[in-house]
């Protein structure tokens, strides 16, 4: 049949350097690779590549290369090749285009626009390799006052409180979406590191039953895997309303990918496809979700915190408040640019807010209508980098969750086709032969050495600006200015421009 | 003493292993010299199987080589010190008897018996060094040093 779009990427085989050893052969599930007749010559075809790297990473004489397939098509700003590849992609297949992982468009990225401060002078900077620095992070409801008796014993009853070592969290990922190889690399590395990895809508495998005190168990729209221990044996429960990357839509694991371990994480037949619908059909209001948040606590005795994820959508600041007030001691907003193992192209590209902007009129309007401290805020979708990280917690974020990054750490290259389940770094598939190539010490070791070094990068920051606690930097917006941004967007993200 | 343990559940059938090998027995000691020049290079360490199961196979350094009893030149010999099973090209005559009685069959024939001599003065052997999943661990694992 006939083609009518070019391959996205062509493969370069340096000839000089190729010795075929047949690594990328053996590497490709893509099947981009493969000997001639003779069994000895390698060769390669463009069609199926999608760039993971992994031949080019593998590689032991560095003979190959990727590069953007080039055949130019006549230069219009309307119908760019992206554009026209898609129109032919669905004139072929009739369906709806899938991608994966977050929204590439080159929308603005406002952590790019924010500068943070340092101390000069006035009041000393810190070095937080001669003096102690804090970044532990406690996440849950705070009261509103503390009474003590006299012989200074607290009085109030404190609200679960979770104590995290980093104000880094491992974002939502199923086992199903991402490999057991995965799950067992996340719940390890967060063990270590003093924080929580989250089960995504998956469930918790039997293995990682021990795992249970560093995980964020959710419960989603399709309630997979959920029951009474696995919500007991968590750190704290999250509701999953929306996710960032395709807010309003539901989830979809195909059947293929749901094999005998994945089933009975989640409580499904082997081969039939988990579909999460897009609403909660229990939640049609506040009131609802409220319900949802008191049934929760009733079945863990009240000693978990619940927390509501949601995707940042346009009316999010109301929405928080109104999670808020239904009774949520978390709120999670997840912006557009936030990662997926599945979505409608359309969606991930087009529906939802930046990050920077919901997390800076929630928590706005959560501290204008004096509740702030009825709940911790988690920022997500994206964080790429420690200072991301500082500038989502000066903008009033309690702590961050990582995915993508977390990802990137153990071999994913975005190439942003999780939807195939041909992952070649053995993170986004359920094939064996796949899954194997994540080893769950390598990848521990890289989540590790991750998080302490953006750690590290924190309190260098931290000390930098004179302050010696993270706590006293959550929602300081005196330590942010905005560079080429308008009035607009500065008023929304709350901060001056810089030179002002 | 310490031996070369393959972990199949972790190995990718990549087959590096056996390029490193390869390279580490060459006398560039380069890989792409290795391969262009010295056609006649074997690898030591061969991953049989396929992408659903694989794993590498090289010599387990017995306590009790049958590759050594069998020598009729006395080239094959177990390191009393290191216990290492070492073939000398100089005795060897290549009529493959120890490949004969290897109950593992991981000696390969050239002009002269070719085997794993687990890269004697190395911190660890070069396939242990490069395998990308860590499916190939040098461990202490006991057993004599002396044949």
């Amino acid at each position: 049949m006939m083609r009518y779009f070019q391959p996205e990427f062509h493969i370069v085989r340096d000839p000089a350097r190729c010795i075929h050893c047949g690594c990328c052969v053996r590497q490709c599930a893509n099947e981009c690779h493969y000997f001639d007749e003779d069994g000895k010559t390698v060769l390669c075809r463009d069609e199926s590549c999608v760039s993971c790297q992994r031949c080019v990473c593998l590689c032991p004489t560095g003979a190959l290369r990727i590069e953007k397939f080039k055949s130019d098509y006549r230069e219009s700003a309307v119908w760019t090749q992206q554009v026209q590849k898609e129109i032919c992609r669905q004139a072929s297949t009739g369906g709806t285009l899938l991608s994966a992982m977050g929204n590439p468009k080159p929308y603005p990225i406002y952590w790019d626009h924010m500068l943070l401060n340092a101390s000069q002078v006035t009041n000393p900077s810190i070095d937080p390799l001669r003096e102690p620095m804090e970044i532990r992070t406690f996440l849950g409801r705070k009261p509103d006052r503390l009474s003590f008796t006299k012989d200074k014993k607290l009085l109030t009853e404190m609200p679960p409180q979770i104590k995290l070592e980093t104000p880094i969290l491992f974002s939502a990922m199923s086992f199903g979406s991402i490999s057991l190889n995965a799950h067992r690399a996340l719940s390890a590395a967060a063990k270590e590191l003093g924080t929580l990895f989250n089960t995504g809508e998956g469930g918790l495998h039997p293995d990682l039953h021990d795992m249970g005190q560093y995980a964020v168990v959710q419960v989603a729209s399709g309630r997979f895997g959920v029951h009474k221990d696995y919500l007991n044996n968590s750190a704290f429960i999250e509701i999953k309303i929306g996710q960032g990357a395709k807010p309003g839509i539901g989830g979809h694991l195909p059947g293929e990918k749901v094999n005998v371990e994945v089933s009975n994480a989640r409580m499904i037949p082997v081969g039939s496809d988990a579909i999460s619908p897009a609403p909660h059909h229990d939640i049609y209001s506040i009131e609802d979700l409220r319900q949802l948040i008191w049934s929760l606590k009733e079945v863990t005795e009240g000693k978990k915190p619940v927390c509501v994820k949601i995707a940042a959508v346009h009316n999010c600041a109301a929405i928080v408040s109104g999670v808020a007030r239904a009774g949520a001691d978390i709120i999670a907003i997840d912006g557009f640019r936030g990662g997926t193992g599945a979505a409608p192209t359309r969606i991930r590209d087009n529906v939802g807010i930046p990050i920077e902007l919901a997390l800076a009129s929630a928590d706005q309007r959560l501290r204008d209508e004096g509740i702030r401290s009825r709940v911790s805020l988690l920022a997500a979708g994206p964080t790429r980098n420690a200072a991301d990280v500082v500038k989502a917690i000066a903008l009033g974020a309690d702590a961050v969750y990582i995915a993508s990054a977390a990802l990137i750490a153990i071999g994913c290259h975005m190439c942003q086709t999780c939807n195939t389940g041909r992952c070649n770094w053995g993170i986004a598939t359920q094939r064996e032969d796949l899954t194997r190539r994540l080893n769950p010490e390598i990848a521990k070791e890289r989540l590790v050495n991750l998080v302490t070094a953006w750690n590290h990068e924190i309190k260098e920051m931290l000390g930098g600006m004179g302050i010696n606690s993270l706590d006293s930097l959550r929602g300081n917006r005196l330590m942010l200015r905005g560079i080429g941004l308008t009035e607009k967007e500065l008023s929304v993200l709350g901060i001056r421009h810089a030179g002002e | 003493m310490k031996k070369v343990i393959a972990k199949e559940n972790l190995c990718l059938n990549c087959r590096l292993c056996e390029v490193y090998c390869k390279t580490a027995h060459s006398k560039s000691k380069d890989p792409l010299r290795a391969y262009l020049n010295e056609p006649e290079l074997q690898s030591r360490i061969t991953v049989c199987g396929d992408n659903q199961k694989s794993v590498a196979v090289q010599c387990r350094h017995c306590d009790n080589p049958k590759c050594v009893e069998a020598c009729i030149t006395g080239a094959m010999q177990k390191d009393p010190v290191t216990g290492v099973v070492t073939c000398d090209a100089e005795k060897c005559i290549g009529c493959m008897t120890c490949l004969a009685v290897c109950p593992f069959g991981c000696i390969k024939i050239g002009e002269t018996a070719v085997k794993c001599d687990l890269c004697q003065g190395e911190e660890e052997p070069a396939c242990v060094k490069n395998c990308p999943n860590r499916a190939l661990v040098y461990l202490e694992m006991g057993g004599k040093a002396d044949a």
